[in-house]
């Protein structure tokens, strides 16, 4: 397992294990016959902590992510978030875990088209039945410096603003674990800055644990510890 | 609260899409399906009430009961609990005098509200052209037809003795609606008032009276009615109804009824179609969400709730607006062909059909729209990570059972006839099978056709290689929905030029009975002078069905009012050598010249089917006291509508040329030709001049308004087949959209990639279009043959138009759908993935 050591600030708001993962593997078929993208990964990451994912791409990276995020069920393993099997749960067990417990950035920013930037951010809030929907959705638009664009639709904004609302969907439940994929994927290089910047910036006062996958190594460079992924292991 | 929640983000969604236009296909093709079969449904209601009422015409009543006894005071009262208008109208044959001159006459006495349907038609001189009388003759007065004044010379004014009783003319009677579409009233006409009966004494113990009870109202209250009537009526009362009033009649509601009845059909099959189409794109550009809403913690319930009730908001508002738009459409449609109705206004329209709209876009989207919405809620959350990951595969049961169920319920409901159900079913069952089947082997063939044409060209056809399932979709859409198209140009070509046919403007409108044999020649002569057209003259003999296989007819129980009147009725018979061309046998074969003196009989359809009787049986005839036994040789499918002389029983020549009997034949004569018809009424007193006129007056009416619901139906399937074609095109657009991109992107030009859409649209619609005509002109000539009762001519046409139709109508709507996509810019589309 390649770690680099904690910066001091972020090891004091380190608590107990939020997610963790044990043995994890998964086989998918092919026309070529079963393929192992991920194979007999086991993490333990701590409340608080920011951790990225690096690796080629097909590493196996994203299904990772997918398997500790509950998306995707593992064919062997089991991923514990906050002590509670995932693999225990049924789609829509995983499914209330994610609304209470867990956020997410995509590279693609997945807004949906329909909604404004304001109902967006709401739609995590209500699916979780909070009542404060609104104005907390309004407040955390404000923090990513978008509250003069709540009412815009996704394809009204730019795609760096987009990547803050659904940065703003990330954080406004205050889940306990955060995960991205490649957030800044889709960005050119300021605009991808500015929303790493955000994103450490969101997380930090949140104390939202991060899981962030990555190619940009600039962004991994400012998480807690990198895990390096080659051919479906942990390296 | 997550109900609550699932309206809320449901109808947000909903408003979102609709404005953004995403909604777009699914709703115009509802809408349009919906308008399409509401508006054939008021057209329908409309001008099958206005078909109705006409037909009750011929009755003058909606219902009829017929007595040879007084009729019973209960039923009146028991017609004015319904809420219906009575009126009687007793019959008697007396002879009518003027000084000294006399004639045998049918006296109709009738009471006030007569007709109840209908029109009584008058004038001041006989044979002149009728206007609307106002009421009945008054206490008095009579009003003789022009048969009867001709014969005994009077004129307006004249007094005539009828009994104990003396009456005035005060007017000339030219038609009543009830004078029949039989030739069982042949004798001339007097109207008198039913208080006036009494007075002429001439019913007294013993005497032939027909009492007749006349009802109508609305049609919800007549059908309570005439089941209990049917229950409490004695024997020997005789009830009739709009259906067996008047053959031509029945024949041509029938035959409306039956067409009108596959076009709403036709809407139905396009509205599943379409529907299925757009939910499909539905449902594809709707993954990501339902994936996204997924991943941020929606339930499975959750997520199906929303796109239900999304669904559900979708039906209700293009249930609304489809029925608003097929009422203005059928009602704007009623107005600009008003010309084309030849009586008054049509009724107005029932809201039943929006009843229907309402279950049929609910029905519809529920068999088509619902299964895939099933499967949208299954997609798996990670799809926000792998796109190329989708829902689960659909059970091919639950995938196309609902579908299937629907139609199939549709179908029956719509048509409620087995036969027409089975025919149309089986027909469509085999269309598709065959065009997915030439799909897939159209789809093999393009992956062979590649090498060997330019890049744009193989693009196109690998396009439709590529897109295997999704071609042969859209190849069995776009051939049913032309096919339908083309089947309906056709069967309605076919009716309209058959009842043109059978309704030329100068069809018989007089029949002349009782001709002497002597005075035959003499008959034919006049008519010949005085311009009339003849058609053929057939002998008439009157005689009675005494028996049936050697048993008597009184043992015989025949199971309905008409079974039972042929079997105790007087019958006319004829002998003739040759088949007329409107007599078609369906069993049996017709006589050949080694045939004649045999004895041997012809029987139309519905004497047999009436009786019971089959080829071969033995009938026994009492005919001026001799007896006459005959085999059933054949049977005659007529078409009464011809309004040539026919008979119900034939029988070979050489049988009857020696017992007494008469001659008849049928003419046309120019209306304005009076004077010409009181001179044939006195130089042949004892024949008997039956007024057809007004009777053609009312098929033609009927088949005028048939013909323009007919009209109307093929524009609404028209838009119907239409929206059919843009939902296929638009159900691959986003697919097209990202190629389009990528081939731009590559280096082509955008007249290659426009190139390459035309040649995939136009290779489909050529395909579809050679498939469509073949399915058509088989399906034409089944559907006329044996549902419509029509002659089949095949027609060429039908395959130019199908491939040209089908080419220009596949690649322009193709162009047009996906003209925007290959106009759009590659990098924004690859942007935005």
């Amino acid at each position: 397992m390649n770690t680099k050591p904690m910066p001091s600030a972020q090891a004091q708001i380190v608590r107990d294990s939020v997610l963790k993962a044990e043995n994890l593997s998964k086989q998918v078929s092919s026309p070529e016959g079963s393929l192992t993208i991920v194979h007999g990964v086991s993490l333990d990451i701590a409340a608080g902590e920011s951790v990225a994912v690096v690796g080629a791409s097909g590493a196996g990276k994203s299904t990772l992510l997918a398997l500790l995020a509950g998306l995707d069920l593992p064919t062997t393993g089991r991923v514990l978030l906050e002590g509670t099997d995932l693999t225990q749960l049924d789609e829509d067990g995983r499914a209330r875990l994610r609304a209470q417990r867990v956020g997410f950035v995509f590279q693609a920013f997945h807004l949906l088209p329909a909604l404004t930037a304001l109902e967006n951010v709401m739609l995590p809030l209500e699916l979780a039945g909070r009542r404060d929907a609104r104005s907390a959705a309004f407040e955390t638009l404000q923090r990513v410096g978008l509250k003069d664009r709540t009412g815009h639709y996704p394809r009204q904004l730019s795609g760096g603003e987009q990547q803050r609302v659904a940065l703003a969907r990330g954080f406004v439940t205050r889940p306990a674990v955060l995960f991205a994929d490649e957030p800044t994927g889709n960005l050119d290089t300021a605009t991808g800055r500015r929303v790493g910047e955000l994103l450490f910036e969101l997380n930090a006062n949140s104390h939202t644990t991060l899981v962030l996958v990555t190619h940009d190594r600039e962004l991994a460079a400012r998480c807690a510890r990198i895990v390096t992924m080659e051919a479906g292991r942990v390296v | 609260m997550s109900v609550l929640r699932a309206v809320t983000l449901a109808l947000r969604m909903l408003a979102r899409e609709w404005r953004s236009g995403e909604l777009g296909v699914l709703m115009l093709a509802l809408t349009v399906a919906v308008s399409a079969l509401t508006g054939v449904g008021f057209l329908v209601s409309r001008i099958s009430t206005a078909v109705a009422m006409q037909a009750s015409e011929v009755l003058a009543a909606d219902i009829r009961l017929g007595s040879p006894q007084p009729i019973a005071e209960q039923y009146f009262v028991e017609a004015a609990r319904h809420g219906l208008r009575t009126a009687r109208n007793t019959a008697l044959l007396s002879v009518v005098f003027n000084g000294d001159t006399s004639q045998l006459t049918n006296l109709h006495a009738v009471s006030d509200g007569y007709p109840l349907r209908g029109q009584l038609l008058v004038a001041d001189e006989p044979f002149a052209k009728g206007s609307l009388a106002r009421g009945i003759p008054a206490r008095g007065e009579v009003w003789p037809d022009s048969k009867l004044l001709a014969a005994l010379g009077g004129r307006l004014g004249t007094t005539l003795s009828i009994g104990a009783a003396t009456f005035r003319v005060s007017h000339v009677l030219i038609s009543r609606p009830d004078q029949g579409g039989t030739f069982a009233d042949l004798t001339p006409t007097l109207l008198m008032n039913a208080a006036d009966l009494p007075a002429t004494q001439l019913i007294q113990p013993g005497s032939r009276v027909s009492y007749g009870a006349l009802f109508a109202g609305r049609r919800d209250r007549i059908e309570p009615f005439e089941t209990w009537l049917r229950s409490h009526k004695k024997r020997g009362e005789r009830l009739r109804d709009i259906a067996e009033a008047s053959p031509q009649i029945k024949n041509a509601v029938d035959r409306a009824g039956r067409f009108l009845s596959l076009a709403s059909l036709v809407s139905v099959l396009l509205c599943a179609i379409a529907v299925a189409m757009s939910a499909r794109r539905y449902v594809f550009r709707h993954l990501d969400s339902v994936a996204l809403l997924k991943t941020l913690g929606a339930t499975r319930a959750f997520t199906l709730s929303v796109t239900l009730l999304q669904l559900l908001v979708i039906a209700l508002l293009a249930a609304i607006t489809g029925s608003a738009i097929g009422y203005l459409a059928q009602e704007w449609l009623v107005r600009t062909l008003r010309g084309l109705l030849t009586s008054a206004e049509l009724p107005p329209a029932s809201l039943m059909p929006v009843g229907i709209g309402f279950m049929t876009a609910i029905a519809v989207l529920g068999g088509f729209a619902l299964p895939p919405l099933l499967q949208l809620s299954r997609v798996p959350a990670i799809r926000v990570l792998r796109r190329d990951v989708g829902p689960p595969p659909l059970l091919m049961l639950l995938a196309f059972g609902p579908a299937v169920a629907v139609v199939v319920i549709l179908i029956y409901w719509v048509v409620l006839d087995w036969k027409l159900f089975f025919g149309f079913t089986v027909g469509l069952a085999g269309f598709i099978a065959a065009l997915t089947l030439a799909g897939f082997l159209l789809v093999a063939l393009a992956g062979k056709l590649r090498g060997s044409v330019g890049v744009a060209w193989r693009y196109g056809v690998a396009n439709l290689s590529r897109r295997r399932t999704e071609s042969v979709v859209q190849i069995v859409a776009f051939g049913t929905g032309i096919m339908v198209l083309l089947l309906l140009s056709i069967i309605r070509g076919d009716l309209n030029s058959d009842w043109r046919h059978t309704l030329p403007a100068n069809l018989p409108n007089y029949f002349f009975i009782n001709i002497p044999p002597g005075e035959r020649d003499h008959f034919v002569g006049f008519l010949n002078e005085h311009g009339a057209r003849t058609t053929r003259v057939l002998p008439m003999i009157r005689g009675r069905l005494t028996g049936i296989n050697g048993r008597s007819v009184d043992d015989l129980r025949f199971g309905g009012d008409r079974g039972d009147n042929f079997a105790t009725r007087e019958q006319n018979l004829t002998w003739t050598s040759e088949l007329g061309a409107d007599n078609r046998i369906v069993a049996g074969s017709w006589w050949t010249r080694a045939d004649f003196g045999k004895p041997l009989a012809s029987l139309a359809t519905e004497f047999q089917e009436s009786l019971g009787v089959k080829l071969g049986d033995r009938l026994s005839f009492d005919i001026a006291g001799e007896t006459f036994d005959v085999r059933v040789a054949s049977i005659r499918k007529v078409k009464w509508d011809s309004f040539q002389p026919n008979f119900f029983i034939v029988f070979a020549p050489g049988v009857l040329e020696d017992t007494a009997g008469s001659y008849m034949t049928s003419a046309y004569f120019n209306a304005t030709d009076a004077h010409a018809l009181a001179q044939l009424a006195r130089t042949f007193p004892s024949v008997s001049i039956f007024d057809i006129d007004d009777l053609l007056a009312q098929v033609r009416s009927v088949l005028d308004k048939a013909v323009l619901a007919v009209q109307s139906v093929f524009v609404f399937t028209l838009f119907a087949g239409l929206t059919v074609l843009l939902a296929a095109v638009q159900s691959s657009r986003d697919e097209r959209r990202y190629e389009s991109a990528m081939l731009r992107t590559l280096g082509a030009s955008r007249n290659t990639v426009l190139q390459g859409v035309l040649a995939e649209f136009t290779t489909l619609g050529l395909l579809s279009g050679l498939l469509a005509a073949a399915g058509a002109s088989i399906a034409a000539y089944f559907m006329t043959t044996r549902v419509l009762e029509l002659h089949y001519t095949f027609e060429l046409w039908v395959w130019g138009v199908g491939l040209a139709g089908g080419t220009l109508l596949v690649a322009g709507s193709g162009w047009l759908a996906t003209r925007s996509v290959v106009n759009q810019p590659p990098l924004i589309t690859l942007r935005a993935g």
